[in-house]
């Protein structure tokens, strides 16, 4: 792996994407590009149907792009692997098995001892505030729970890239502010390289490195915004609401446009 | 509660119309045969021991041709649910001879196996076979493709997805198919016995025919249907047990 310039944990290249449709072909994503560092949060921000979960998609191999390539360390990307967690907005647990057996289902897999396995769900089951709901089943939990799980269970096998679908998005407000909180801390104590996709300002805004806004459909990158504000932020500090300003400037444009 | 009430509501009625028709007279009293009449053909088959035996004999025509059937379902189910060529290899063949009503095929089955336990047998098999086939099969294609992304991501090879993600997502179907399966077989064990057969329920109703005795023929009936949802309701029992996670709910 060369370092310097390639020094990037994700190197989107050219990225395009067009979905068929109807006989034609309908874009999606144009021309992306986009290195992310290691350790650094970074928020994929734009209006709906912008393509933001589908550039996220393509990262985590679940998509291959009509053109252009995702390089992971390097590497590039030809489909899902361990090393690129995924948090899906929809939770997606696996529904017949327990919290702890949905924690632990990657080191199982990686052939992880099962004494170790159990110290790691214990470990990241406190993480999330889950003690003492391990040996429940999915069904029997609560949306917010879910994605704690849905957190814990990608953390457990300890990928060092986490793509997350705005997993806060069926969340209330007040959970949702929680969750933000406990990704924020779990971030500054495990310094992941994070790909957040949100549609909440505040949220990318009180998370993120650096926003990236994209434009309406089809995708491209409008603008790139660094958040130079301290690890532990005030949503009401006075810098936190002038970048919160900004960055809805520059979204209303983009929305203004899909609604004329 | 309710249930109780209502099977009990039935009875009295029954035994209303048909005690009722014994006092007046609408129509000849031998052809609606009364409780008591029906309670005594049972002692009366019960005391010489041909009630066990028959029950005996359809039970294991049951057991037989639906172990076969399973086998078969699960194994063609698993091939076709899984290999995408031989789905679509053996999908039209399945959506032709499925519409063909199984009973239609009775005779042929006798023309084949004769008048013994094989023709039964390989009867109630053919017959369960096809929706159970087709509920495994369409249990295993049904799978969540996010489900499979997500097990994917966190380092599931083909083999991990087979064996920890589209086998356990498609448990609840596969279980569900083998419960109307079995429902089935009960069904049609009937019709089986009916086409010459020496021993069995379907026997003992035919019987009550050729010997004019229909408390005889009501007595097959109702003992069909009770050890219909007696078993059923063992085997949803076991369902639950099984699929304890899908029936949990509440925070």
């Amino acid at each position: 792996m060369s370092k310097g310039s390639g020094s990037a944990r994700i190197q989107i290249e050219g990225v395009e994407k067009s979905f068929s449709l109807d006989g034609g072909s309908m874009a999606a994503l144009v021309d992306v590009n986009l290195e992310i560092q290691a350790g650094e949060l970074l928020c994929l921000l734009g209006p709906s149907g912008c393509g933001k979960s589908t550039l996220l998609n393509i990262v985590a191999g679940f998509l291959p792009p009509t053109r252009g390539r995702v390089l992971v360390d390097g590497t590039p990307v030809t489909g899902p692997g361990p090393e690129r967690g995924v948090v899906f907005q929809e939770y997606v647990l696996f529904p017949w098995l327990t919290v702890q057996e949905n924690i632990e289902f990657g080191p199982r897999l990686m052939g992880v001892p099962a004494a170790r396995r159990r110290e790691v769900v214990a470990r990241y089951l406190e993480m999330v505030g889950l003690s003492e709901h391990a040996a429940k089943f999915p069904l029997q939990l609560s949306g917010g729970m879910k994605q704690r799980v849905a957190i814990a269970r990608a953390l457990a096998n300890n990928p060092s890239i986490v793509l997350m679908d705005e997993p806060f998005g069926a969340l209330d407000a007040q959970t949702r502010e929680v969750m933000q909180e406990e990704l924020s801390r779990i971030q500054r104590l495990e310094h992941k390289t994070i790909v957040f996709v949100t549609h909440s300002i505040r949220e990318a805004v009180y998370l993120a490195d650096r926003v990236v806004v994209m434009t309406r459909s089809p995708g491209r990158i409008k603008e790139v915004f660094a958040i130079k504000l301290p690890a532990n932020r005030d949503r009401f500090a006075a810098e936190f609401t002038h970048y919160e300003s900004e960055i809805t400037q520059v979204v209303k444009e983009e929305v203004a446009k899909a609604h004329p | 509660m309710i249930r109780s009430l209502a099977l009990l509501t039935a009875l009295a009625v029954w035994a209303a119309i048909s005690y009722g028709n014994r006092a007046l007279e609408v129509t000849n009293p031998v052809l609606l045969p009364t409780p008591g009449e029906v309670a005594a053909v049972t002692v009366a088959l019960a005391r010489d021991g041909s009630l066990a035996r028959n029950v005996l004999v359809s039970g294991i025509r049951v057991v037989e041709g639906f172990a076969i059937a399973v086998v078969f379902a699960l194994g063609l189910g698993l091939v076709v649910g899984l290999v995408t060529p031989f789905r679509l290899a053996v999908e039209p063949v399945v959506e032709f001879v499925r519409p063909i009503p199984p009973l239609a095929f009775l005779p042929m089955f006798l023309v084949w196996f004769g008048l013994g336990e094989t023709s039964k047998v390989a009867f109630i098999a053919y017959t369960t076979f096809f929706p159970m086939f087709i509920g495994i099969a369409a249990s295993l294609l049904r799978v969540d493709v996010m489900l499979l992304r997500a097990a994917a991501s966190l380092g599931a090879t083909r083999a991990d997805l087979l064996r920890r993600v589209v086998l356990p997502a498609a448990v609840p179907g596969i279980v569900v198919s083998l419960r109307l399966g079995f429902g089935l077989a009960l069904f049609v064990i009937v019709g089986a016995e009916f086409m010459g057969a020496d021993a069995g329920l379907g026997n003992l109703i035919m019987e009550g025919r050729t010997f004019f005795n229909p408390p005889q023929i009501v007595m097959g009936a109702l003992l069909l249907g009770i050890l219909g949802s007696l078993i059923n309701g063992l085997l949803l029992a076991l369902e639950r047990r099984a699929l304890r996670w899908r029936l949990t709910s509440g925070h």
